[in-house]
């Protein structure tokens, strides 16, 4: 399964990272992933290029592709100012807001001092919320002292476990809520759009039947997001 | 296929000179500009609509109305009209109206806008926006299409044996374009009803507008209009030219930098590599143009945008020039060869009325 690991850090080397690492590292002794890490800071002017405009860069379409098609994901972030930093927070402001829906993510957190480690409650998990992903019920924050101290491993190895299960019964690509479209007249039509939409990727019929939950009934949603509601439904809808 | 060239109607300060010119200024240089593309062998002239500073065309068909005083040929159309927050009663006669004034040169393209207070100051709402869309282009469509239309809806008051007027000109309604940078609805929009589909192919990447547009042609195939590849497909494009290329980049940086929507972002060389924008010599322009039908299939319309971002008249005029003399009859030969023969042309008051005329015999 695929594991995406996105990490904040600025510096290097990063204790960011180095958690993003930990935790990727244990999820792999529960269930078999292949892991890919992003590194935000690498992508931090194409991020900003993307709110100006208005579309990603070929490195950061890579990455949010990356996040959008994983199983599962670890996020790490440094706390700044008392949040999520800002980069790390304009990275999940680009990517789709559809794209989350329903995927595992593990959330975690670093900083100078124990007394923030509540952000990973009042900043990230609403943040993961909002985009519908499924959030490990341990969160893992690492302060400074953290790192010669005793519990940061055991709290890696139980979140690591619980995503790891997680991605094993969530990550089939038939995603938890997810509604059939099946009984559209037009299913096989709006497949063969998906298809010609873009020859490169071999879609999964059934995935593009499986809309995202925040999709109209009987919309059907292709490989590369493009959602189709057939127009008569859509007209139909508006009268009186 | 046609070209032409689209104007959004900012006004915007001059950033190598600070100067910013008045409402007044703007709006007789868009006339100028419109006359200009008929002089220089354009097809098409669109303007935009907005209803908010720095923009400054709020009323197209009074502008349209004006320039079709002035053209003989040119075919003046919108980019976009705003279905949303107009009452498709009033667009249905303003562009009837505008047809019989401009002998039949009209044609018109739908769109949304996307600034959120818009909608509010016409009594609409932004959340609604593919809804109205698709209501307030039902009901102009039968205005245009019946004499006494009785309609109800949800977004605007009942009609009951209303007659829109004056009736299209020659009973033959004008042929409309949906614009759509990011909303498939639109592409689908189009597609059911065999109208046109306009990619504005400025601001984001080659594939994205590739996936859009194969989807208005296949969708448009499965309404029964045609092929895919007789689907009706405009496309715009943004160049600026200097005979010599590196004139080209040191006189539009300023302009590119300081642009409203994509300045003070990604750089002019990183914009010019992922996106249609072309800034060089008139061949860089023809290569790069040319190359947007391996994306898109052969298509019927190409709009340029040439008079934005604080650009000075004298220098549009050139730019014009430069269109008309170096890349349009390049291109029109160009995109001829290997063209099929069933792929059509865009349609226009004369082909429509030649169709109705066909199918009433």
């Amino acid at each position: 399964m695929k594991l995406v690991v996105v990490s904040a850090g600025l510096s290097v080397p990063s204790s960011t990272r180095l958690l993003a690492d930990r935790l990727a590292a244990a999820t792999g002794r529960y269930t078999s992933v292949d892991v890919q890490v992003v590194e935000l800071r690498d992508l931090a002017v194409e991020i900003a290029h993307n709110f100006t405009s208005g579309f990603p860069g070929r490195a950061l379409s890579a990455a949010l592709e990356a996040v959008t098609e994983a199983d599962g994901l670890i996020v790490v972030t440094p706390v700044f100012s008392a949040s999520y930093s800002g980069l790390f927070k304009s990275f999940f402001d680009v990517l789709d807001q559809d794209a989350l829906t329903g995927k595992p993510v593990l959330i975690a957190a670093t900083g100078g001092s124990a007394r923030h480690s509540l952000v990973l409650e009042h900043a990230l998990r609403p943040l993961f919320a909002y985009l519908r992903a499924v959030v490990v019920p341990t969160a893992v924050y690492a302060a400074s002292e953290d790192w010669g101290a005793e519990g940061l491993a055991e709290r890696i190895d139980r979140a690591a476990g619980e995503l790891g299960r997680l991605m094993e019964g969530l990550g089939s690509g038939s995603g938890a809520g997810a509604v059939r479209g099946a009984d559209v007249a037009d299913t096989a039509d709006v497949a063969d759009v998906a298809q010609a939409a873009d020859a490169s990727v071999a879609v999964d019929t059934d995935t593009a039947a499986a809309i995202a939950p925040r999709s109209l009934d009987g919309a059907l949603a292709s490989a590369d997001r493009f959602t189709v509601i057939p127009f008569e439904q859509q007209l139909a809808a508006l009268r009186p | 296929m046609q070209f032409g060239i689209f104007s959004v109607g900012d006004v915007t300060a001059d950033p190598t000179t600070g100067r910013t010119p008045t409402e007044a200024e703007r709006i007789k240089a868009m006339v100028a500009i419109a006359q200009k593309a008929e002089e220089v062998g354009l097809d098409v002239f669109a303007t935009g609509e907005h209803h908010n500073p720095p923009f400054v065309p709020s009323s197209p068909t009074t502008m349209l109305g004006y320039v079709a005083a002035r053209t003989e040929r040119l075919i003046l159309s919108t980019s976009t009209t705003l279905i949303t927050t107009n009452d498709p009663v009033k667009i249905a006669e303003d562009f009837a109206m505008l047809q019989h004034l401009a002998d039949g040169r009209v044609d018109l393209m739908m769109g949304r806008g996307n600034t959120g207070p818009v909608y509010p100051w016409f009594g609409q709402d932004i959340r609604q926006g593919i809804n109205l869309a698709v209501e307030n282009y039902a009901l102009l469509r039968r205005l245009w299409r019946e004499d006494v239309v009785t309609w109800e809806g949800k977004f605007r008051t009942p009609l009951q044996s209303f007659t829109s007027t004056p009736r299209p000109l020659d009973g033959v309604p004008p042929f409309v374009w949906h614009g759509s940078i990011r909303s498939p609805e639109i592409a689908e929009q189009a597609a059911y009803y065999g109208d046109g589909f306009f990619h504005n192919n400025i601001f984001w990447p080659a594939d994205h507008t590739q996936r859009m547009v194969e989807l208005y042609r296949e969708r448009y195939a499965h309404y029964g209009h045609g092929t895919p590849e007789q689907a009706i497909v405009g496309l715009g494009g943004q160049v600026f030219m200097r005979k010599n290329s590196q004139d080209a980049v040191r006189e539009f940086r300023p302009y590119f930098d300081n642009a409203p929507v994509y300045g003070h972002g990604p750089s002019l060389e990183e914009f010019t590599d992922q996106t249609p924008l072309t800034v060089g010599s008139p061949q860089e322009v023809i290569e790069k143009t040319l190359a947007f039908r391996d994306y898109a299939g052969d298509y019927q319309r190409q709009l340029f945008l040439v008079d934005h971002a604080g650009l000075p008249l004298k220098t549009v005029l050139e730019q014009l020039d430069l269109l008309g003399e170096e890349v349009v009859p390049v291109l029109r030969e160009e995109f001829a060869k290997g063209r099929p023969a069933d792929v059509p042309d865009a349609p226009t008051h004369q082909s429509l009325l030649k169709a109705q005329e066909v199918s009433v015999v």
